[in-house]
């Protein structure tokens, strides 16, 4: 029983293995895709919504007084020119010839000199939202114009230190973020995983009647089923960790925290050993769900197109962690296939999960997985799934 | 002789999608391909299924080995029923059709260890019987070239080889040289009388009437799914070459106007 089992498992792999067309495309690439695009998505993002860390901001005011002149000397990303009228400046501004334009009102540093109460004097800033340099003009100057404004008139101050006060620490950043966008990908990557090769050891060896050869042999319907499943899964399992590692060393870049802040080494060896127990059971339920769906298909094209709506419920159940606050700690959710996994997955990179939560996920899994590997077991026995044409 | 296979009044019916019902002007829903075949078969002789095409040979050699469960009747190999311990009637026969194929991407050398394997043939043997098969049928030059460069007769050759890595006493091969070249078809038909020289077996279907006078110790004609007559070649042929003797029952069971 168990070396018959040990040969299909090693004729699959060898099948796998052996082709590195197959290896590659299944193994290799995914890691690497992923790591490329979310590096580039991450690059592109960045530079898209900010300047370039040395960029000067042209600025145009009108009325610009000689204290203003000389406060703007110690800022030295900004270039602060006088204008002779707002509507010279607004032509400039809308020319793209400068990012922002400062109305000051006239005799400014009189006003300001006397002012106590009433209403205060109004500085105008003219800016282009839809140009990032103009957008970012416009808070930089409203910044640099308070602090000026505190500066004259102090009553009190902000955070104003050195000290850090944002108390979160990188585990808290990481685990938040982890939390909410790994789940979804890591579904969706088991789910292609399996997907790149179930079809093709079940429908396709039946439509090319190979399999008709396997079952002229004393091998019994449920040893091949075994077979089949644990090779299938060990594969989707290995492009699952190269998918896997791929979205954690480029995540932060994505995330645009690559200078730190974010690290996939706030987990433990325990978090992750969770976590490849999670993964292993729902791989698990997924092959036995594509083989079987596989099975009743004639051609693996029939079964990819046959597959594809169950990719798309399981995207949508991943994306559920991205809503709500967190897992959920009651049991009977855990009840749920591919529901389980992701809140298992959330709850692990979120560093709250249960014991009891994971054990039933396990548990749940596993007697799904034997029941449709017994399903697909009396599938083979068939002859009308095996032999329909 | 010692009877080792029994077949008793098999019957196998399928059923007949809604186009096909038009195309056979028939209202019935289901066809009967096999229809109350019982015959047997001894140790040491060549056993023929004689009939044309759509006849129920196919349907009838592929109930023997397994693939597919008669509705009615009973495959009795050597003493083991082959409706209810079909795994152990699969060890003891050795099974070739066309429509069982190898694997393209792996090599005769991969495929032939692959099933010795599965049917539980210890290494020392197989490779003995490997280099025996190969040898014989020359596939040993091209024991390393994967399956899907080679020609469409040594593929067929390498299936023969797999079907009988077991050395099985029963061998059922189902139009055993349809699609080969003389060559090839010639060390097949050689091959079959070795493997009857060697006490097994040999269940053949055919409609080429030359190869069951050559071979064949006894042979069954089936005509639309019914055995209608059964018995040693010579006996059937009565004289006459069994071509024209067919043709006689085949117009004593149809009639003219087919």
């Amino acid at each position: 029983m168990r070396s018959n089992v040990f040969t299909i498992m090693r004729k699959e792999l060898a099948r796998f293995f052996k082709d590195p067309r197959l290896v590659i495309t299944t193994l290799l690439l995914p890691g690497l895709m992923i790591y490329a695009v979310y590096s580039f998505m991450g690059d592109g993002l960045s530079t898209q919504f900010s300047t370039p860390d040395e960029y000067v901001y042209r600025v145009e005011a009108v009325n610009l007084s000689n204290h203003i002149k000389e406060y703007f000397k110690l800022i030295d990303y900004v270039d602060i020119n006088e204008v002779s009228s707002y509507d010279e400046g607004k032509e400039k501004l809308d020319n793209g010839d400068i990012d922002l334009l400062v109305v000051f009102p006239e005799k400014f540093d009189e006003l300001i000199s006397v002012y106590s109460s009433g209403k205060a004097p109004n500085v105008e800033l003219y800016y282009n939202s839809s140009q990032i340099a103009s957008a970012e003009a416009q808070v930089n100057m409203t910044n640099i114009l308070n602090a000026f404004e505190s500066a004259i008139s102090n009553r009190f101050d902000i955070n104003n230190s050195d000290k850090e006060y944002d108390l979160a620490t990188e585990k808290d950043t990481t685990s938040q973020i982890f939390a909410t966008m790994l789940p979804m990908l890591l579904m969706v990557f088991l789910f292609s995983g399996c997907m790149s090769v179930a079809p093709e050891s079940i429908a396709g060896e039946k439509e090319r009647g190979t399999i008709a050869t396997l079952l002229v042999t004393p091998v019994k319907r449920s040893e091949l089923a075994i077979g089949k499943i644990l090779s299938i899964s060990f594969i989707a399992l290995l492009s699952g960790i190269s998918s896997f590692l791929g979205t954690m060393s480029s995540l932060p870049k994505l995330m645009g925290l690559s200078d730190g802040g974010m690290d996939a080494s706030v987990y433990g060896v325990s978090d992750y050993a969770l976590l490849l127990s999670v993964i292993l059971s729902t791989i698990l339920v997924i092959v036995s769900v594509i083989s079987i769906i596989s099975a009743f298909s004639k051609t693996v094209k029939e079964a990819n197109t046959a597959v594809l709506p169950l990719m798309i419920i399981v995207m949508l159940i991943g994306v559920t962690t991205m809503f709500g606050q967190g897992a959920p700690s009651e049991a009977v959710w855990y009840l749920v296939p591919m529901y389980n996994s992701v809140q298992c997955m959330n709850a692990i990179f979120a560093f709250s999960h249960s014991t009891v939560n994971i054990i039933t996920t396990l548990c749940v899994n596993v007697s799904i997985s034997i029941v449709l590997l017994i399903v697909l077991a009396k599938m083979f026995s068939s002859e009308k799934i095996m032999f329909s044409k | 002789m010692k009877e080792v296979l029994r077949i008793e009044g098999l019957k196998k019916t399928f059923r007949l999608s809604s186009k096909q019902q038009k195309i056979e002007h028939t209202k019935q829903r289901k066809k009967i391909a096999v229809n109350d075949i019982s015959f047997a078969a001894y140790e040491g002789e060549i056993f023929g299924l004689l009939g044309p095409n759509g006849a129920g040979k196919t349907t009838t050699l592929r109930m023997i080995s397994t693939l597919i469960r008669p509705d009615k009747g009973d495959i009795i190999v050597a003493g083991t029923s082959a409706v209810k311990e079909p795994w152990d009637v699969r060890a003891k026969i050795g099974f070739l059709t066309s429509e069982l194929k190898l694997e393209d991407f792996f090599t005769p050398n991969y495929m032939y260890d692959f099933f010795s394997a599965l049917h539980g043939v210890d290494e020392k043997t197989r490779d003995k019987r490997k280099k025996h098969l190969f040898e014989k049928f020359g596939i040993d030059k091209f024991a390393e070239v994967k399956i899907s460069n080679l020609s469409t007769g040594m593929k067929q050759k390498l299936s023969l080889v797999v079907s009988i890595v077991h050395d099985p006493s029963i061998i059922i091969f189902d139009e055993p040289t349809n699609g080969l070249d003389v060559i090839t078809a010639r060390a097949v038909t050689d091959f079959l009388l070795e493997l009857r020289a060697a006490g097994k077996t040999v269940v053949v279907s055919t409609h080429i009437f030359s190869l069951v006078e050559k071979i064949c110790d006894r042979v069954g004609i089936i005509i639309n799914g019914k055995m209608v007559c059964c018995g040693k070649t010579e006996e059937i042929s009565n004289g006459i070459s069994l071509e024209d003797r067919f043709f006689e029952i085949y117009r004593e069971t149809v009639g003219d106007a087919q």
